[in-house]
């Protein structure tokens, strides 16, 4: 907990700087006549304690994007950093540390294990890391309880509500203090209740100090973002910030006078 | 205000007018701000006129100082009409439609760019309806009708990139 305590401290003395940043991100499928522009020369850069989504229709190149940026995926060119340090040209084995310990995935359909209950899914990262089981146990707790599913901590996958699995996730991927959680359509198979739920988690984590990035077509996690950008034919093409501006009256979103 | 609200509002139980604004505050929660406070009194006093309510004389102190009001029998007749009544707010979106035809007609503005400031302005209210939404209470009147305006609002971000989509294929043929 120190170290989270640590973490957040630092994140929130250092917004505003890039934490995660590319330039002239590529990756190509194919060659010749069938090449395909996955994802078109992106520069981006995400700030320390943003949250950044990144919308487009399907196919336009945006969960390629996202497992790029977490190494997921090996770029085509470009550049990649993350927190000061240049992660384009890693090995298999330096990306998979990276990915152990420096970012949390959050996915559509929740991945978690099926024969393993509740915290013992959020447990396992922190094990393969090569925590003590203990503190595995402590971290996993402690994360369930900020999910609000304290009380579900023994239960299968299959006994939980698909919001109460993607808050798991959602837990797990927090599970090693990444720097970064990318989430690709998290709310993917949640119906209008359940996205509620997860939209408000990220709305606390966000205000805790983490950093996101969420791949969505659901507006309505978009709307909680600090900044969308929009993507087409692996390109982005146009981005809208959110936060600041104008704060709008709720009184306008109705009509009473007639 | 519509007056069939105010006069539904009154079928319960013959009421004061700060306990029908307190009902519908109850309703609308924070989208109650958008009741001016004054403007129930006027309603009522429409109504009144309109023979629609009256004063309960019992409850009434004959100084006035305290008004209960009450349906009458056509005041009763006019509530049970318009909750059978099937209407619905038409999506006025024929404005927006015509306004990127003329833009790119006339060559005086790009339509994509009308979508893209008009999209900002939506994921705004969005986040404001959302936001408000995440705040209410569990079983909340109120959380239910801002899940209404915010999947208006996702409908309308929806029909707002079907018309970039349009737009943007148009743009590249010509």
């Amino acid at each position: 907990m120190k170290e989270e305590a640590m973490r957040k401290e630092e994140a929130m003395t250092n917004v505003g700087a890039a934490l995660l940043r590319t330039e002239g991100l590529r990756k190509e499928y194919g060659r010749d006549e069938s090449l395909v522009r996955a994802v078109d020369h992106v520069d981006l850069e995400v700030a320390r304690g943003e949250t950044l989504a990144i919308m487009g229709p399907s196919g336009c190149g945006k969960s390629t994007l996202l497992h790029l940026l977490g190494g997921l995926d090996q770029p085509s060119g470009g550049e990649l950093w993350l927190n000061g340090r240049r992660i384009d040209h890693l090995s298999e084995r330096g990306l998979a540390n990276l990915r152990r310990r420096e970012i949390g995935f959050v996915f559509q359909a929740y991945h978690l294990m099926d024969e393993l209950t509740a915290r013992e899914n959020v447990e396992l990262p922190a094990l393969l890391a090569g925590r003590s089981p203990r503190r595995a146990r402590q971290r996993a707790l402690a994360l369930l309880d900020q999910v609000g599913l304290a009380d579900r901590g023994n239960h299968l996958p299959s006994a939980l509500s698909g919001g109460q699995r993607q808050r798991v996730a959602i837990a797990r991927a927090l599970v090693n203090e990444p720097l970064v959680v990318l989430a690709d359509e998290p709310t993917g198979n949640l119906d209008s209740a359940a996205t509620l739920e997860v939209l408000r988690l990220f709305d606390h984590l966000h205000a805790s100090g983490l950093t996101l990035v969420i791949v969505t077509h659901d507006e309505r996690v978009a709307a909680t973002a600090d900044r969308i950008a929009s993507m087409r034919d692996g390109a982005l093409v146009d981005e809208t910030r959110l936060t600041g501006g104008t704060q709008g009256n709720l009184r306008d979103l109705i009509s009473l006078e007639r | 205000m519509q007056q069939e609200v105010v006069l539904a509002m009154l079928a319960k139980e013959p009421s004061q007018g700060y306990q029908l604004r307190a009902r519908l505050n109850d309703a609308l929660g924070p989208l109650g701000e958008a009741l001016n406070a004054g403007q129930i009194y006027v309603v009522l006093g429409r109504l009144e006129k309109a023979g629609l309510i009256g004063l309960d004389g019992d409850a009434t102190t004959r100084d006035h100082e305290r008004k209960v009001y009450v349906l009458t029998a056509m005041g009763q007749e006019r509530v049970s009409e318009w909750l059978a009544e099937v209407s619905w707010p038409k999506p006025d979106l024929a404005e927006f439609h015509l306004k990127l035809i003329a833009a790119a007609q006339a060559g005086l503005a790009d339509p994509i760019s009308i979508v893209d400031a008009q999209r900002r302005e939506l994921l705004r209210r969005l986040r404001d309806a959302q936001r408000a939404e995440m705040e209410e209470p569990d079983g909340s009147d109120a959380a239910l009708l801002l899940e209404g305006i915010v999947l208006r609002l996702q409908a309308d971000l929806r029909w707002l990139e079907a018309c970039e989509g349009t737009w943007t294929t148009r743009r590249r043929k010509q």
